[in-house]
């Protein structure tokens, strides 16, 4: 399924990669392929952003900006709380 | 459970355990202290001879508790050096679910402990084959599933929490109806029965029906089935007009408010798009909410 915005600030720096792989380890909804031993961002619309790639990538080559995609989160924030689940969450 | 009764008490104690009869050869796989994660993978792995490093994240899942950051590469060094998994074991590798990856920097790992990190499956299940195939993770097993039965044993959360305000919107309703009709009246059912159906169209239809109904930011798709639904009602449980418009623009953004929760429990929405939804759809719905009551007001008074 596809949300709003998905992947706008996913970034990758080619340059750097080594085509390690790692990035389509990790990826929870297969936004990476491998071609010419680069990765290279296959289905940018899939991206949750959920960072799992920039944190896995040993060339620091992925830049994500990532958080919660979660409307009671954010609204907590926006009360003055901080940006999080509060106690009562359905996430586990 | 997943009413998220005594949630608190699912905690297993963290450390190193032993399924069936490991040696210091065998596979070290690491899970999360969430009760609920932790018998899952046990399950999974039945008949295997493996060691189950178990990270305290407080008695959250892996996924959440990657992305608070306790199933982190700091906890898991932590947890390396309390149980004394380097003793145990003569191998340096550590098998982790894939979906810790959010809070776990495998190569910070080999250097921090000479460790190496292999992201097994998105689900336990899957971790049988995944061990059987020599660590290979098909591309099937590296996608977190969103169907409709992973929606529906969401929906029973979305609905714990909307109860209270939801009994609170009923009583005020009651009480205007007295004030109106110095009574209570069948026509009391064409005010309630649709606050009650428009909660339980946002907390448990929207997430059902998901992927078909029209847009993609939640709180419009709430507002779409919220919108058919109090016509619905209009028609089978009819009122008066001021009123039931009152409770329409009531029922709408109470579905579009519900829908937009869901958000937290899906596997897609980025914080950007949500964001973006809050800020459009937050203001829309209490501006809707407030007209509606301001009319179920103006029934009273007219």
């Amino acid at each position: 399924m596809r949300y709003l915005l998905n992947g706008h600030s996913l970034v990758l720096d080619s340059a750097r990669c080594h085509g390690c792989g790692r990035c389509l380890e990790v990826c929870p909804h297969g936004v990476f392929a491998l071609a010419d031993r680069q990765a290279v961002i296959t289905d940018r619309a899939a991206c949750m952003e959920c960072g799992a790639c920039r944190m896995n990538c040993p060339e620091d080559a992925i830049a994500v900006s990532s958080g919660v995609g979660c409307a009671v989160a954010i609204i907590n924030g926006m009360r003055g709380g901080e940006v999080g689940c509060g106690t009562d969450c359905a996430c586990g | 459970m997943r009413w998220g009764v005594g949630r608190m008490r699912y905690q297993v104690e963290p450390g190193l355990y032993r399924l069936g009869e490991p040696t210091p050869e065998s596979p070290v796989l690491v899970t999360a202290n969430y009760k609920l994660t932790v018998d899952t993978v046990r399950k999974a792995l039945k008949g295997f001879d493996v060691w189950l490093l178990i990270l305290d994240t407080k008695g959250v899942n892996v996924w959440c508790a990657a992305g608070k950051g306790t199933f982190g590469t700091a906890e898991l060094v932590r947890r390396l050096e309390l149980t004394g998994l380097a003793q145990v074991v003569t191998h340096r590798r550590l098998i982790l679910p894939q979906l810790g990856a959010v809070g776990v920097a495998a190569h910070e790992m080999q250097r921090l402990t000479g460790f190496t990190v292999r992201y097994g499956p998105v689900l336990a299940r899957d971790i049988p084959a995944y061990l059987h195939s020599g660590y290979r993770a098909t591309p099937a097993m590296r996608r977190v599933p969103f169907g409709w039965k992973e929606r529906l044993v969401l929906t029973p959360m979305e609905l714990v929490g909307s109860w209270k305000p939801t009994l609170g919107i009923l009583a005020a309703l009651a009480v205007l109806h007295l004030l109106q009709h110095r009574a209570l009246t069948p026509h009391l059912a064409g005010e309630l029965v649709p606050v009650v159906g428009a909660v339980l169209a946002g907390g448990v239809l929207v997430p059902l029906l998901l992927p078909w109904i029209p847009g993609r930011a939640f709180a419009l798709k709430g507002a779409i089935v919220g919108g058919l639904w109090v016509a619905l009602a209009q028609v089978l449980l009819p009122t008066g007009l001021v009123e039931g418009l009152g409770i329409a623009l009531v029922g709408i953004a109470l579905t579009a408010y519900m829908a937009m929760t869901f958000t937290g429990a899906t596997t897609f929405t980025n914080y950007a798009g949500t964001l973006l939804e809050v800020r459009w759809a937050l203001p829309a719905i209490l501006a809707s909410a407030g007209a509606g009551c301001l009319l179920r007001l103006v029934a009273v008074v007219a």
